[in-house]
Formats: structure tokens, C-alpha cells, sequence
């Protein structure tokens, strides 16, 4: 631990964070609202990150566990709005989205590669149907708008979601430095060597599943109460999903940081190119398009490389 | 009579969907690709062949060529663009370059779908078919375009089996599937099989593309579910075997069709999707795959 604790990339992630903890008292509402959604999409990539960057599992669904998350938590405000407090709604959000996580990791304990990643992606598809199939109950696809918000301050929003990014950060990053986080990079690679070492992959993966699904649950059923609204397109969209790989993958896949640098990126080149209208999503996708052939490492593989040259 | 309509309708909704796929097995039984810019190269075709109709005033033969040169030309640019520089490069992992082209193929999808919506609006397009008219066969009223779409994919698929059985080139595409490198020893250059490769599907998509133009409509929207309806026939029918995807085709298609008219059109997908899930399950490799 104590390397980490003298490497620069450390020092300038806490320079940066205290960077952000301070910024309320500057920026505007506009951008600490923009920052707030940037934070939850960060914890939707370093969760896909785990996933992905150390267990190996090609998921293309990270939407099917946080649209569970955020829709059971807004569903249950919904219908009990008085009577349950919204962390209520918030635990079994996060609760149900790593029951999704246990379902998911069953055939990814059978299957691999472009099979698995087919399976999460029709794990979306079949989520998605269902909202719009029980209307009722979850709006369909004019989204569901729930009753109670976790606080209508901006600059408290903003601290929660900072906090809340810099806490699962820290277990994501710790947990994929561990040990464990060793062996599922060991599985990821090569499952039947990593069995032969006597580590019991099915566990680890099956582990890596449920802490993925729990802080994507979890950060899904927050922005919810944050934002006031669920729907389709904001929470469980094939789309959504892909921005959520893009982030990690620009930011550099298996560091867990770089799939936050990635998200806020991601979030804040949209914005700046929103006046350009439309051609605002071809830009960044061709932006991504060229790092990913050209620093496959990402964002921080770049910093690294900088730094060792 | 509503028997009889669903077979018509499942027929014709199962032929597009067979030779979508074909194209995507191919490349993917060939050079292990799975191209997720699918969806968007069959839309860029329809499209191209909707604004040649519509802006220049050509006919449907022309139009529908020029829809075909623009699937063929993204072909290759998805070739060299997304997915040779990736195959080539010495940076990243020989085990994760799977998961690269898959990102890359899906950013330059997105790329084309953007570029589409951008210069010719989100609106649905309908291309002008080629056959017009209606034919009534048993007391069912079909638009003859149906027929027409039917037959054409059967021809194209067809005229693929003589291609790769029956050639010389297509035999050596067919070795390149099962043993690359005994290919290259042989003597034959394996880049030029891929090139090959990415031409048929080019030419394959485009043709799906305009047929869909044709028969239901694209718009930028339909792009994902192609993409999605492409990689789920194939998994079905299980990855790099062509006749079992040919089978899934049908399965799918009327598996839609049957839920579209007996339940409601709004659970279309569901039953196939379910499908999908239980075949995942219970045998990963597809129905006809093989490890």
C-alpha cells in the first residue's frame, strides 16, 4: 500500500478531488448539475470496469442492473411514497440490481465472449420490453416521475454524488488492487490455469458480479431520486449502455480511475459540443473511435506512457 | 385466412432476416469479426437508395444499385478503418482484441447512424419498390413487393452457395474458415480472402438493406435492433454455421410474426428475445453451433 501512497497519479487524483469538493463554491448550477450526472455515469463505468477490465466478461448490458436499481427504487417511492423513506427505496434498488447481477452471472459462469456478451445485451432488450409492457406500473416510455427527491440543493446533490463517486471508487479500486482483484485478472485471462492454481473462479467471478451490480444498482437508484425521473432512455437504453464502455474503455480499461476521468470526459465534450448541434455525438464518437485505435490503453495509458518516456 | 397471411408475412420478414445474417456469419466464420456496424451499413444502403430515387430521380434498378455501392463501399471503410488496425496492431493483447473491434465496429456504426440522421433527417423512408401492386392468393391480399423480397433473398443466398461451394475463390474462402493458416500455405494470400469476404458481405447487406427499405422502411432508429436481430439470429443458430443461421431465421421471424398478429405487435420481440435467453442457457453453442 505504501506505493501507492508515493505515486504521482495518486497525489494528483487527490489534488483534483479537493479540486471538485471546493468547486460548489464557484461554479454555477448548470455545471455542478452536469458534474452530478457525470459522477453517477463514473460509477457506472468503474462498475462495468471490474467487470470487464479484471473479470474479462464482455458485458454489454451494464443498463440491465442499473435500470433495475434505478427503476425498483423509483417504482417502490412511487407506490409508497410517504410511508418508505427514499434510502428504503435506495438499499432495495441497490439489492435488486445484484439479484440481476447473480442472474446475469450464471451463463457467464457456462458461456464466454461474444456469447456472454450477447446474453447481457438481450438482458437490456428484455428489461426494456418489460417496462414498456407493464405501463402501468413503470410509466412505459413516457418514464416514471418519482415523488420525493434526496434534496432539491444543488451543491448538496453535488457532494452526495462526489462523495458517493470518490467511496465506490476507492472500494472498486481497492478491491481490483487485492488480491481478489489478482486472481479475477488471472480468471479473466486464463480460467482453466487459474483453476489449476486452486482458486476457485466461479466465486471470484460470481463475487465480481454482485459488487458490479451493487454500486451500478446503487448509483442507478441515487440518480433517480436526483434527477426525479426514470425512463427508458435515461437509465436502461442500449445507448446509455454503450456510453457507459466508452467511458471506461477511453479512460483505460483496467484502472477503475481512468473509467471515471473517461465518464466526466464523456459528459463534458457533449456539453461543450452542444452547440453544434447534432453533430455534437458523431464528434465525440469519432474522437473515441480514434483513441481506442491509437492509444488502446486510454487516457491514462497515455499519462503512463508519458510519464515512462 | 389468417393462417395463411402469417405464413406469407413470416416467409417474406424471415428471408430478409436470413440474408442480413448470412453476411454476418460469413464475416464472422472467416475472419472471427462480429461486426456490430451491421445495422448501420443495411441503413446506409436503403437510405442512399432512398435519396438516389428521391433526389436524382432515378430509377429503381439505379437507385437500388446505388444503395448497393455505398453498403459495399462502408464495407471496406469498416474494414480499414475499425477493424485491419486493430487485427494489426502490436499494442494491444492478441486476447483482447475481440472486445477492441467489437468497441470499434460499434463506434463507427454509431458514427455512420449519426452521420445518416445528420444529413437526412430521422424520419422513416420508405423506398420506392421495385414491383408494385398487390396479388391476392387464396383470398389474402399481399403487396407483390412481398413476394418479390421473398425471392430475391433466396436467389442471392442461392447464388452465395454456388459461390463458396462451387468456386475456386469461394472454396478458398471456405478452407480460410476452418484453417487459416493451411490456406496461407497453400499459397493463397490471406488478406485478399478477407478483402473478398468484406466485399460479399458489403454486397450482401446492401441488398438486405434495400430490400428492407423496401419492404418495412428504415430510419436511424432501426439500426441497433438490425444489429441486435443480426448477432441474435446468428448466436441462435450458432456463430460461423450458415444453415443454421438460415434456420434461425425462420424461427425468429415467424416466432415475430405469430406474436404480431395472434397477441399484439407490441410483444413482438419478446417471444424471440425469451428464446434467446433459453438457448443461452441450456445450450450455448447454438442450435446447429459447433465448440
Amino acid at each position: 500500500m505504501r506505493s501507492l501512497f508515493s505515486t504521482r497519479l495518486f497525489w494528483l487524483t487527490v489534488a483534483v478531488l479537493v479540486g471538485a469538493a471546493v468547486l460548489p463554491q464557484f461554479a454555477s448550477g448548470y455545471v455542478l448539475g452536469l458534474l452530478t450526472v457525470a459522477y453517477f455515469t463514473a460509477v457506472f463505468a468503474m462498475s462495468w470496469d471490474l467487470l470487464f477490465g479484471f473479470a474479462g466478461e464482455v458485458n454489454f448490458g451494464p443498463t440491465f442492473l442499473i435500470g433495475l436499481g434505478a427503476y425498483t427504487a423509483g417504482i417502490l417511492d412511487q407506490q409508497f411514497s410517504p410511508g418508505l423513506s427514499i434510502w428504503i427505496c435506495i438499499i432495495a434498488g441497490a439489492l435488486a440490481a445484484v439479484i440481476g447481477g447473480v442472474v446475469l452471472a450464471l451463463p457467464a459462469l457456462r458461456v464466454s465472449g461474444p456469447y456472454f456478451g450477447l446474453t447481457t445485451l438481450v438482458a437490456v432488450l428484455m428489461l426494456q420490453n418489460f417496462v414498456v409492457v407493464f405501463a402501468d406500473l413503470t410509466g412505459g416510455e413516457i418514464g416514471l416521475s418519482v415523488p420525493d427527491v434526496i434534496t432539491i440543493d444543488q451543491k448538496a446533490n453535488y457532494w452526495i454524488a462526489l462523495g458517493f463517486m470518490v467511496v465506490s471508487g476507492a472500494i472498486l479500486f481497492g478491491l481490483s488492487r487485492s488480491s481478489i482483484g489478482l486472481i479475477l485478472q488471472a480468471s479473466g485471462q486464463d480460467k482453466v490455469q487459474a483453476g489449476a492454481l486452486g482458486f476457485n473462479v466461479a466465486k471470484h467471478k460470481l463475487a465480481a458480479f454482485i459488487v458490479s451490480a451493487f454500486f451500478s444498482g446503487l448509483a442507478g437508484a441515487l440518480m433517480v431520486f436526483y434527477m426525479g425521473t426514470a425512463s427508458v432512455g435515461t437509465f436502461i437504453d442500449v445507448s446509455v449502455g454503450v456510453q457507459v464502455i466508452i467511458a471506461a474503455v477511453l479512460g483505460g480499461r483496467r484502472t477503475v480511475l481512468g473509467a471515471a476521468i473517461g465518464a466526466v470526459f464523456l459528459i463534458g465534450m457533449g456539453e461543450i459540443l452542444r452547440p453544434l448541434g447534432e453533430l455534437a455525438t458523431p464528434i465525440v464518437s469519432v474522437v473515441a473511435l480514434a483513441v481506442v485505435l491509437f492509444f488502446p490503453n486510454g487516457f491514462l495509458g497515455m499519462l503512463r506512457g508519458e510519464a515512462r518516456s | 385466412m389468417l393462417l395463411w397471411q402469417i405464413l406469407i408475412d413470416g416467409f417474406a420478414v424471415s428471408a430478409l432476416y436470413a440474408l442480413g445474417a448470412t453476411g454476418f456469419t460469413l464475416i464472422f466464420g472467416v475472419s472471427g469479426v462480429l461486426n456490430l456496424s451491421h445495422g448501420a451499413i443495411m441503413v446506409a444502403a436503403a437510405v442512399a437508395a432512398w435519396a438516389a430515387s428521391g433526389d436524382l430521380h432515378v430509377g429503381s434498378y439505379v437507385a437500388t444499385l446505388i444503395g448497393v455501392i455505398t453498403s459495399l463501399v462502408l464495407s471496406f471503410a469498416t474494414y480499414f478503418i475499425a477493424v485491419r488496425p486493430i487485427q494489426h496492431s502490436r499494442q494491444i493483447a492478441e486476447s483482447e482484441k475481440e472486445i477492441f473491434i467489437l468497441t470499434a465496429t460499434l463506434l463507427w456504426g454509431i458514427i455512420i447512424q449519426e452521420a445518416i440522421s445528420y444529413f437526412f433527417t430521422n424520419n422513416a423512408k420508405t423506398v420506392l419498390p421495385i414491383i408494385e401492386g398487390v396479388v391476392t392468393v387464396l383470398g389474402v391480399r399481399t403487396p407483390a413487393n412481398e413476394y418479390f423480397t421473398a425471392a430475391v433473398c433466396w436467389i442471392v443466398i442461392g447464388l452465395l452457395w454456388v459461390l463458396v461451394n462451387k468456386t475456386k475463390a469461394g472454396k478458398a474462402v471456405l478452407a480460410a474458415s476452418m484453417n487459416p493458416r493451411g490456406v496461407t500455405l497453400l499459397g493463397f494470400e490471406l488478406s485478399s480472402i478477407y478483402l473478398a469476404v468484406w466485399a460479399v458481405y458489403g454486397v450482401l447487406a446492401g441488398i438486405a438493406g434495400v430490400l428492407l427499405g423496401m419492404f418495412l422502411g428504415v430510419s436511424s432508429y432501426s439500426v441497433g435492433p438490425l444489429t441486435a436481430s443480426a448477432f441474435s439470429i446468428v448466436v441462435l443458430g450458432g456463430l460461423g454455421s450458415v444453415s443454421g443461421s438460415l434456420i434461425a431465421a425462420y424461427v425468429v421471424g415467424y416466432l415475430e410474426t405469430i406474436t404480431a398478429y395472434l397477441i399484439s405487435p407490441a410483444y413482438r420481440t419478446i417471444p424471440s428475445l425469451l428464446l434467446l435467453l433459453a438457448v443461452m442457457y441450456l445450450r450455448p453453442q447454438g442450435l446447429f453451433g459447433r465448440r
